[in-house]
């Protein structure tokens, strides 16, 4: 086969990702600056509304004025996705420690009991945090039956709930690759930082937290991305009460009709999640430098 | 004074002992080498002394203290990996620097040390790379060197040479030593390399499953070994050992191998053997001491059979059948035969070896 005709070996993968990833994108943004069909999809002419929309109303005069609640839901999601990871972090780092630390087999079922969520649908799981923390749910009962409380905790509908909704859902996105870093430290490093006078705190700090970082950027990477826009977790343990963007694309596909703004507000995410993407790569790369 | 004792120390693992009650006493500045084959228990018995491993009994002290329930951290000791176990986010310096970072040294005395260290070890060029800049000689430095700037009672290595190629090894080997004469700081040096506990050691320990074999300076284990593991262990080609019977002939006594052939003792181990005589032994000659044809005292000429030569250019090793058994001759390469030829060797009976077969000590 002559060198110009290798192509045709990389030719199916790149229909793959051509057809299933690059397509697509490009159809969001282009859908992104067209106008609203109200009957669904979207007709001519091409305008820049949908972008506008984000901050500002169209009157019944046409005029625009200025109005931030799609902001605050944007920015209201950035926040709840920034403390989905941080929170997944704290929590998934030891767990991956700890499991790094046992022996190989019990290594396996523990590795086997992290990705077991994975096994159930998200709907069903998602719902089954209703059942625990609704007035008359577990938690509730629990903590009246302990006698702690008499009247049932608002546990359910907050930001609280819709928190703790992502955290459940994304951990193992977070304790995996920090596993798979840890993993390959050489337990020789830890043996030679204590013999080099380092108490367990310092161990941590200077030697298994450096090396977990990139296991930590990529877990952060992996988490924060589909947290952003995440709608089930909001939508059924929210109540739907408080939006996020997820919810809200969702809603311009289905009820609100309204595609570009649909489109756009995906494009704003895939640009905001492909900006921290490309940060943080450009870091790790600076780190092995 | 011994300046690292250890006291009827062992180790198990579970149900597994791999260390029977060790008994070593240490001098200080001495350099001692712990040599065995994979799983001995050399390995273990110096992770003990550094800390990072409990013995399951017996004491360890060093410099005078019991150390048995002290940290590794504040045991004054240094210890090399055979990984190196170099941080890969920290540039040399900074590896060098983190044990006394840690102890909070101050940053002057930190600089200056590493800048004498490094300066002994070649590494003033490289104190700015990272730990995957450097060539596998030179990540064996900065890990030696890391040790140093601690000037710590003692300095372990664990195999420290055993990652790098055959060539690199004898250069750090020598190394090694030429620091150990500078500074003279205690040394154990564990490796399974018999060739580096023979040239870097004081005193070489043989280990075999756990427990000490024999310990001496090189030259003693070499010519009077305790028992056949070491005179099996300690040389290279290794010595060859023969079925044998031992039997009075006369005043004399001679050893009669399985083929009828007889050896005559030299008469001055007449004494020494006198009482086995009649007895079935092994008889061990390295292969030195099987040569061309030479008129010394004490050689028994022999006429066998080449299998393979092996020209090493000073000399050449011929594999030889002696009575059956395979074994190897150095000769002068000047009157090397041909494989499948007949060749007459000089045994120098004056280094035999006679051993016990059931025990394996040397008789």
């Amino acid at each position: 086969m002559g060198p110009n005709r290798t192509w045709l070996l990389i030719a199916p993968a790149m229909l793959v990702i051509g057809v299933f990833m690059v397509l697509p994108l490009f159809l969001a943004v282009g859908y992104s600056f067209m106008t609203a069909n109200p009957y669904g999809g979207v007709t001519a002419p091409a305008t820049f509304d949908a972008y506008l929309q984000f901050l500002y109303q169209r009157d019944f005069d046409d005029s625009l004025v200025f109005s931030p609640s799609y902001a605050l839901i944007i920015l209201r999601s950035v926040y709840l996705a920034i403390a989905t990871t941080i929170i997944c972090l704290v929590l998934g780092l030891p767990v991956a420690w700890y499991i790094v630390c046992q022996t190989p087999e019990r290594r396996r079922i523990l590795l086997f009991a992290v990705t077991l969520p994975f096994w159930i649908n998200t709907l069903i799981r998602t719902y089954c945090w209703i059942l625990i923390l609704r007035d008359e749910g577990l938690a509730n009962g629990a903590l009246r039956h302990a006698g702690i409380i008499s009247d049932p905790l608002p546990l359910l509908y907050n930001d609280g709930s819709i928190l703790l909704g992502l955290v459940y859902t994304f951990l193992p996105f977070m304790v995996l690759p920090i596993y798979s870093t840890l993993e390959r430290i050489d337990p020789r490093l830890i043996e030679a930082a204590h013999d080099l006078y380092a108490g367990r705190a310092a161990v941590f700090r200077r030697i298994v937290w450096p090396l977990a970082r990139p296991g930590a950027l990529a877990g952060a990477t992996l988490v924060f991305a589909p947290a952003l826009g995440s709608f089930l977790a909001p939508d059924l343990l929210g109540g739907g009460k408080k939006l996020l963007i997820g919810s809200l694309i969702q809603m311009q596909f289905t009820s609100s009709r309204n595609w570009p703004f649909g489109a756009a507000l995906s494009t704003v995410v895939t640009v905001v999640v492909l900006t921290v993407f490309v940060i943080r790569s450009r870091r790790v790369e600076e780190e092995r430098r | 004074m011994a300046d690292l004792e250890l006291r009827k120390v062992s180790k198990s693992f579970q149900n597994l002992k791999v260390v029977h009650d060790i008994d070593l006493e240490i001098a200080e500045g001495e350099f001692v080498v712990l040599v065995g084959p994979s799983g001995c228990g050399k390995s273990t018995t110096l992770r003990m002394v550094a800390g990072l491993d409990r013995p399951s009994g017996g004491e360890i002290h060093i410099g005078g203290r019991l150390v048995n329930n002290v940290q590794a951290r504040d045991r004054d000791i240094a210890m090399v990996f055979q990984s190196y176990a170099l941080y890969p986010q920290m540039t040399v310096a900074q590896n060098m620097a983190f044990g006394l970072r840690i102890r909070k040294v101050p940053d002057a005395e930190v600089t200056q040390r590493i800048a004498r260290v490094a300066d002994i070890l070649d590494l003033s060029e490289l104190l700015h790379r990272k730990p995957h800049q450097l060539s596998g000689g030179q990540r064996q430095r900065v890990a030696m060197g890391r040790a140093m700037v601690r000037q710590p009672k003692v300095f372990l290595f664990d195999e420290p040479l055993s990652n790098l190629d055959a060539k690199l090894r004898g250069k750090m080997r020598a190394e090694i030593k030429k620091l150990h004469q500078m500074v003279a700081t205690t040394t154990v040096y564990v490796t399974h390399d018999q060739v580096e506990a023979m040239t870097l050691a004081d005193r070489v320990v043989v280990m075999n499953k756990g427990r000490i074999e024999q310990i001496g300076p090189p030259n003693d284990l070499y010519h009077e070994p305790a028992s056949r593991f070491v005179a099996g262990f300690i040389g290279s080609p290794g010595m060859n050992f023969f079925k044998c019977r031992l039997e009075a002939r006369g005043d004399r006594l001679a050893v009669v191998l399985s083929d009828g052939t007889a050896l005559a003792v030299p008469a001055a181990r007449t004494a020494r053997y006198a009482g086995h005589a009649g007895r079935d032994l092994e008889f061990g000659l390295r292969p030195e001491h099987i040569t061309e044809q030479r008129e010394r005292p004490d050689t028994v000429d022999i006429k066998v059979p080449v299998e393979v030569v092996e020209p090493m250019g000073m000399e050449t090793l011929l594999h030889v059948l002696v009575a059956g058994t395979e074994a190897t001759a150095r000769i002068d390469p000047a009157a090397t035969p041909r494989p499948g030829e007949m060749a007459t060797l000089s045994l120098g009976m004056a280094h035999m070896h006679l051993l016990d077969l059931k025990t394996g000590r040397v008789l």
